[in-house]
């Protein structure tokens, strides 16, 4: 019999979660092994969307939300009164069999405040991982967070359990981060993403030798940043993603626009709404960067510091460099086709693939998926008068382009790119 | 105007194509025998389904086309939309007439005709997968998990394995309530099954209370209470939830359930 506690704090804790907007569980495919429960499917299901639009794929949760921090940007921290609540471990991985035996949930996405210390904390939620996969036998998702400042061999031993650990960033730069956060600092947030890192590769060559050898944080590493509590540009921003993507390891950046939940707060800027349009700029410019093999500098550089809030950061790059265009649909590479304003991955591979039987016109690019309205300007194909771009001025595409200015909302999807 | 008659097989499809070739005549229609027959109708045909003409266009089939190009015309036909006979006609008979393989070309619109009604049936199955909610209920002391589901299409056989993986250590039904059938897994296998038209076990697609484990309400108010507490005020955007969960799917799933049951 459940008890009324376990639902209040499963409310309290759940409440405590949700700024953390992390919730993918792509990355690892597991088949159901030794008829225990659970599978892990390698592109991610989402089970059910929230009022605010957002994909609920796993369990987010709070081990505790007592905290020895105090973090001005973070609703847990030690000096706001609100309700605390901790779950035992055992009580928590029994909720997540629960919930998984339902199909509510593909997995559990651990997070907890920090008790005592890093690696005390560290260790409660290990036990709870541990647990889910040594005693009940499962086999779906696991997303832990590593604790700032925890010891490399509890780090490495909370990857051999989860499929992907995480460390947040938070703070884009080290002089906000300290100002705002006094009791982390860059260091003891790279560290553990770095320990992440040698395990994963170390693992990777062990495995390479040995077949059985456990899987470490199969599915990588993610962290995340919030945007607009400081005064980081997106140039600043997106440097610093692009900068951590060149590691092996990591497999995404959030982006999370700052909601003030403590508004007394006098280090923390007054905002009126979430920098939606933004934050959803920067996913997309983040798209940019992992699937269009775009260079950052393409993106932000000295000139263009921020991020464009009316179009797309795709358009707003071809419009910014007219040579690159007209490309011809009939004969330039994929890779060409991909820069393409509306055309997308999906769209560019249908391209490639149906022009070998034809040469495709407007009419055949409309039905393969093709944004037209977009992609008129910078295309030549099969029956089309003349390029567009050559009459038109950038000005001119920019007003017909730009987009109405209620803002589509960001959601961190879950990757599911050209799959039949 | 020429039409085609068959009887409502995949196999009669088949021969379909089959007897096309035969006759060197090419249908516009393929019709059920309940089916109306359209206006302007100068031929009608009717298809004899046969186990060799069959083996012939499927052997051919799947010599000629890729692994992907299958599944899609299996997804077609699992879709029950009235045009999927000639949907598929036409795309075979495309595929026969040349030489090397089309199954690629997407500017050939009854390809992508093909490709897209593929999708959204393959769609609709990924939903089966997110949306399907199990209730633990008692049936004679036994535990089992039993979700009822309505789906546009008929795509109960397309999620099996995924379950049978998943849910591997427990006893599961999976019921669509449209088409009034379901499988029950029993630990070993999956079979199929139907419900008793006089059970008290479904009102009106919902599980009677009195069926259900006495824990189950409380996990599916916890559930929701979860769901409701992960919200983010700031943010409510109740356009994208419907957009990314369609309305239609509400009906099971409580955490969309507004009172607390």
């Amino acid at each position: 019999m459940i008890k009324d506690s376990t639902i209040k704090k499963l409310e309290i804790l759940a409440e405590s979660a949700k700024y953390d907007v992390s919730c993918a569980s792509s990355g690892t495919t597991r088949k159901n092994q030794q008829g225990g429960i659970g599978s892990a499917h390698g592109w991610g299901i989402c089970h059910t969307f929230t009022a605010d639009g957002r994909c609920v794929s796993l369990l987010k949760i709070m081990l505790t939300n007592f905290c020895l921090y105090d973090c001005a940007y973070c609703i847990n921290r030690r000096s706001n009164d609100i309700r605390r609540a901790a779950f035992s471990p055992k009580e928590l991985a029994e909720l997540t069999i629960e919930f998984y035996r339902r199909n509510y949930i593909e997995g559990l996405f651990l997070s907890s405040g920090i008790i005592k210390n890093a690696d005390h904390t560290m260790e409660r939620m290990l036990r709870v991982i541990k647990d889910l996969r040594t005693v009940h036998n499962f086999n779906g998702y696991i997303h832990m967070k590593a604790i700032p400042g925890a010891s490399r061999e509890l780090v490495y031993q909370a990857g051999l359990y989860a499929d992907r650990l995480s460390v947040n960033l938070e703070i884009p730069t080290e002089d906000n981060l300290k100002r705002l956060a006094p009791e982390k600092d860059h260091q003891s947030i790279f560290l553990p993403m770095r320990h992440i890192q040698q395990h994963l590769l170390e693992n990777k060559e062990e495995r390479s030798k040995f077949r059985h050898a456990p899987k470490f944080s199969a599915a990588g590493q993610s962290t995340q940043l919030i945007v607009g509590a400081t005064d980081e540009t997106d140039q600043q921003i997106l440097q610093l993603t692009a900068k951590l993507y060149k590691r092996p390891s990591m497999k995404r950046v959030y982006y999370s626009g700052f909601i003030p939940v403590n508004g007394y707060d006098k280090r923390l800027p007054v905002v009126k709404d979430v920098p939606r349009i933004r934050e959803n700029r920067l996913y997309q410019a983040d798209w940019l960067l992992r699937f269009y093999k775009f260079d950052v500098n393409e993106i932000v550089n000295d000139q263009h510091q921020t991020l464009d809030l009316d179009m797309d950061p795709k358009l707003s790059w071809a419009i910014r460099n007219p040579h690159y265009f007209p490309i011809d649909i009939n004969r330039a590479s994929y890779a060409q086709i991909l820069r393409v304003p509306g055309i997308g991955v999906r769209s560019a591979k249908l391209i490639v693939s149906a022009r070998q039987h034809g040469r495709l016109n407007l009419a055949a690019l409309k039905r393969i998926g093709v944004v037209l309205k977009r992609a008129q300007f910078f295309i030549i194909c099969h029956e089309m008068q003349s390029f567009k771009l050559q009459n038109s001025s950038p000005e001119y595409i920019r007003l017909s382009l730009k987009e109405p200015s209620l803002p589509i909302m960001a959601v961190p999807q879950q990757l599911s790119i050209g799959l039949e | 105007m020429i039409v085609f008659r068959y009887d409502d097989t995949f196999e009669g499809v088949l021969s379909a194509v089959f007897d096309a070739f035969n006759l060197k005549k090419w249908p516009q229609h393929i019709l059920t025998s309940s089916d109306i027959l359209p206006l302007f109708c100068t031929e009608e045909f009717y298809v004899q389904t046969t186990d060799e003409k069959f083996n012939r266009v499927s052997q051919a089939m799947t010599k000629r086309l890729p692994s992907i190009a299958l599944n899609q015309i299996s997804y077609v036909w699992f879709s029950q939309q009235p045009e999927r006979a000639i949907l598929i006609f036409n795309y075979l008979v495309k595929v026969f007439k040349v030489k090397h393989d089309i199954s690629h070309n997407f500017a050939d619109p009854d390809i992508l005709a093909i490709r897209n009604l593929a999708k959204k049936v393959a769609h609709e199955r990924h939903y089966l997968m997110m949306f399907v909610r199990f209730n633990a209920i008692n049936n004679q002391g036994e535990k089992i998990y039993f979700a009822s589901v309505e789906p546009r299409y008929n795509i109960l056989p397309f999620v099996l394995d995924f379950f049978k993986d998943r849910f591997a250590d427990q006893k599961w039904v999976l019921f669509d309530s449209v088409r009034q059938y379901g499988y029950f897994y029993d630990l070993k296998h999956v079979q199929i099954i139907h419900l008793d038209e006089h059970d008290d076990f479904m009102i009106n697609g919902q599980i009677n209370d009195n069926y259900l484990n006495e824990d189950e309400r409380r996990f599916q108010k916890m559930w929701h209470r979860y769901c409701q507490a992960t919200t983010i005020k700031e943010r409510v955007n109740p356009k994208l939830q419907k957009k990314s969960m369609p309305v239609r799917f509400w009906k099971n799933l409580p955490e969309t359930w507004h009172e607390d049951p």
